[in-house]
């Protein structure tokens, strides 16, 4: 948590404050193909869509940066359970987990979209909220959370968003059944 | 309302037992807004509107959000989530001291029915059909976020009647969209006239729907590939005299609510959000546009064919429902002049792809061709294996950026299906502008925000 930033709609000109990385938002804005590198994370491109990609330790200092570069909004954050498709295709250095936390921001100023893709281990699945960054991710974190059970630190609120508070597992995994599962009602208290 | 009796021969509950049975009945635990004590700091400025990182001295004014004041000058009430204002069951719990509004907190998922995961069990081919369902007011959108994911994995380029059809239909449902919610914005705030023309209007274009896709809802027209059948004939008729029709009726309801001053106070001023708050909390479609931001994925991020037709995007200045209201209403004119265009220029040609592998065979084929049969039959019990990968389109809904996320593990079923959906993220703009408010003032801030309870549950 480096200085506050007031978050602007109109980021035209202002870039950051200490100049800390004014060449990466020209590096970011120009279209980087494969094998380029955002912020020392490795960046891919597919049906002209660019992800970056990273870790559980290198996330905050990530989207941090990307947070300078001028991506106003963060359009959602949701999840993949990779269990059952683990051969996907990665950049090199990049050590495939179970989990995937994707984050979809976009740039307003720039007409820039620019996909995160952050691997989560099974045994922590744990992340730093960015909801000082972009308070906007709050809901989507909760939704993370309920459906892959995957944890955010900092988070203000990390309950269940859609399922009941009581209910067991987290849907969305693909170790959760589908079908076959016994409703869960709330019972009147013994 | 019965309950289950506690002990087979004891004496009757006490009123306190009641209640206390009660709230283990109806309790949602810690999505609750809990007391000021209960929550956390950071929470409670969630709750409590102010929600931006700002540098100190320029935080919002937080003197009237006193978190050390005791609990007894303040209620928790609730709102929904059976309740005609609040568009479905959204349950809204509002923290009050006297009549103003100091914290709110939507709880949602009363809708939430599992459509992500039911799309991971059903074939390319059948998800529209599931994913149409999201949100119901506005169907060929959800299909085209879907489809244009779909097609964007599989590489597929679709024909020009088949782009062009999209939009027709899209706009048109932006208009059926806005004008349930002119209708119901109108109730909401005891215009209670609007409802009834504004699904009078809305019936215009469902009928126009019904006659082109064969339903007036869930439509899955818009599929992998294409649409489901060409424009029936006469269709630029229908489509034409709908145009003429919105219009003047759009004039009969600028009598009717627009020049209301009795409308207009309830809307001015009111639900004021700036446009900082607006991005940071993610919020899109006409909520965000109303704050000045001129964030519109059809231009912005051109899909189909947008950026061959001339529109405007329209804007507010104030963040107020009002602006809001405004906003909505000159869409509706400004997708009329979309639809114009559009049938104007609509292209001949196939409306959807021929490559059989992606949409089926026509069904007169089916008689005379083994090829086709067998197409046919592999298509509907394997569907078609899409490449493996990831892609996120986002398309312009009624409401917002309507975004599909699809992850490819090369089988015939998506891997992940995600919908980033307007309503949801747009729900969380509720409490910084419901603050300060009054509850009446709530209503109009619900309203204005146009969610859609299948869109926020899914």
């Amino acid at each position: 948590m480096s200085e506050p930033v007031t978050p602007k709609p109109d980021l035209a000109g202002s870039q950051g404050g200490a100049g800390e990385a004014p060449p990466s938002g020209t590096t970011s804005a120009e279209g980087s193909g494969a094998g380029k590198s955002l912020h020392g994370c490795p960046v891919t491109e597919a049906f002209g869509q660019r992800s970056v990609h990273t870790d559980a330790r290198g996330y905050l200092a990530l989207m941090e940066a990307l947070y300078r570069d001028g991506f106003e909004a963060c359009m959602g954050v949701t999840a993949v359970d990779y269990l059952l498709h683990p051969g996907r295709e990665l950049p090199e250095g990049i050590q495939p987990e179970r989990f995937e936390v994707v984050v979809e921001l976009v740039s307003f100023s720039r007409h820039e979209r620019l996909r995160v893709r952050c691997q989560v281990p099974e045994d922590d699945p744990v992340l730093p909220s960015l909801f000082d960054l972009w308070p906007g991710s709050e809901a989507h974190e909760r939704e993370t959370f309920d459906m892959f059970g995957i944890r955010f630190t900092d988070h203000p609120d990390l309950t269940r968003i859609l399922m009941p508070e009581d209910w067991e597992g987290h849907p969305l995994r693909k170790d959760y059944p589908v079908g076959h599962v016994p409703v869960q009602f709330k019972e009147v208290p013994q | 309302m019965t309950f289950a009796p506690t002990a087979s021969a004891g004496p009757a509950p006490k009123a306190h037992d009641l209640v206390e049975l009660l709230k283990a009945k109806t309790s949602e635990g810690a999505q609750e807004m809990l007391a000021r004590n209960e929550e956390s700091v950071r929470e409670l400025r969630a709750q409590a509107g102010g929600v931006l990182r700002l540098p100190e001295g320029v935080a919002l004014d937080f003197s009237d959000v006193d978190y050390e004041a005791p609990d007894d000058e303040s209620m928790i009430l609730n709102l929904g989530p059976s309740h005609p204002s609040t568009h479905g069951v959204l349950r809204v719990m509002v923290e009050i001291r006297g009549e103003q509004v100091v914290r709110t907190k939507p709880v949602i998922g009363y809708l939430h029915t599992g459509m992500e995961k039911t799309g991971e069990e059903l074939m390319y081919h059948q998800g529209s059909t599931n994913v149409t369902r999201m949100d119901y007011l506005s169907p060929f959108f959800n299909e085209l976020a879907y489809c244009l994911s779909v097609e964007k994995l599989l590489g597929t380029e679709i024909p020009e009647r088949a782009v062009w059809i999209r939009m027709l239909m899209c706009e048109l449902n932006r208009i059926a969209s806005h004008l349930l919610w002119l209708a119901t914005n109108g109730a909401d705030l005891g215009a209670l006239n609007m409802l009834v023309y504004g699904w009078r209007d809305r019936e215009l274009l469902l009928t126009f729907f019904e006659k082109v896709t064969g339903l007036r809802m869930n439509h899955n027209y818009i599929r992998p590939g294409g649409v489901a059948a060409d424009l029936p004939d006469g269709w630029r008729d229908d489509v034409t005299a709908i145009c003429d029709a919105v219009l003047r009726r759009m004039d009969e309801y600028d009598n009717l609510l627009t020049g209301q001053p009795v409308l207009q106070n309830r809307m001015d001023g009111v639900g004021a959000i700036d446009a900082a708050t607006a991005v940071s909390l993610g919020l899109t479609g006409p909520v965000l546009r109303s704050t000045g931001v001129a964030y519109d994925v059809r231009r912005d991020f051109p899909y189909l064919a947008y950026n061959q037709v001339d529109f405007d995007v329209m804007v507010g200045t104030g963040g107020d429902c009002w602006d809001r209201f405004a906003i909505r209403v000159n869409e509706i004119r400004e997708s009329v002049r979309i639809v114009r265009q559009v049938a104007k220029a609509m292209p001949k040609g196939d409306y959807r792809v021929q490559d059989k592998k992606v949409t089926p065979p026509p069904r007169n084929r089916i008689d005379e061709s083994m090829e086709a049969l067998i197409h046919h039959f592999k298509l509907f019990t394997e569907g078609f294996r899409v490449p493996p990968g990831d892609a996120y389109v986002p398309v312009e809904s009624p409401r917002g950026e309507l975004g599909c996320y699809i992850v490819s593990d090369g089988t015939s079923k998506p891997y992940r299906l995600h919908m980033r959906t307007p309503s949801f993220a747009n729900l969380q703009g509720l409490a910084p502008m419901a603050r300060g408010g009054f509850i009446p003032d709530v209503i109009a801030c619900i309203s204005s925000i146009d969610p859609v309870m299948g869109d926020v549950d899914r």
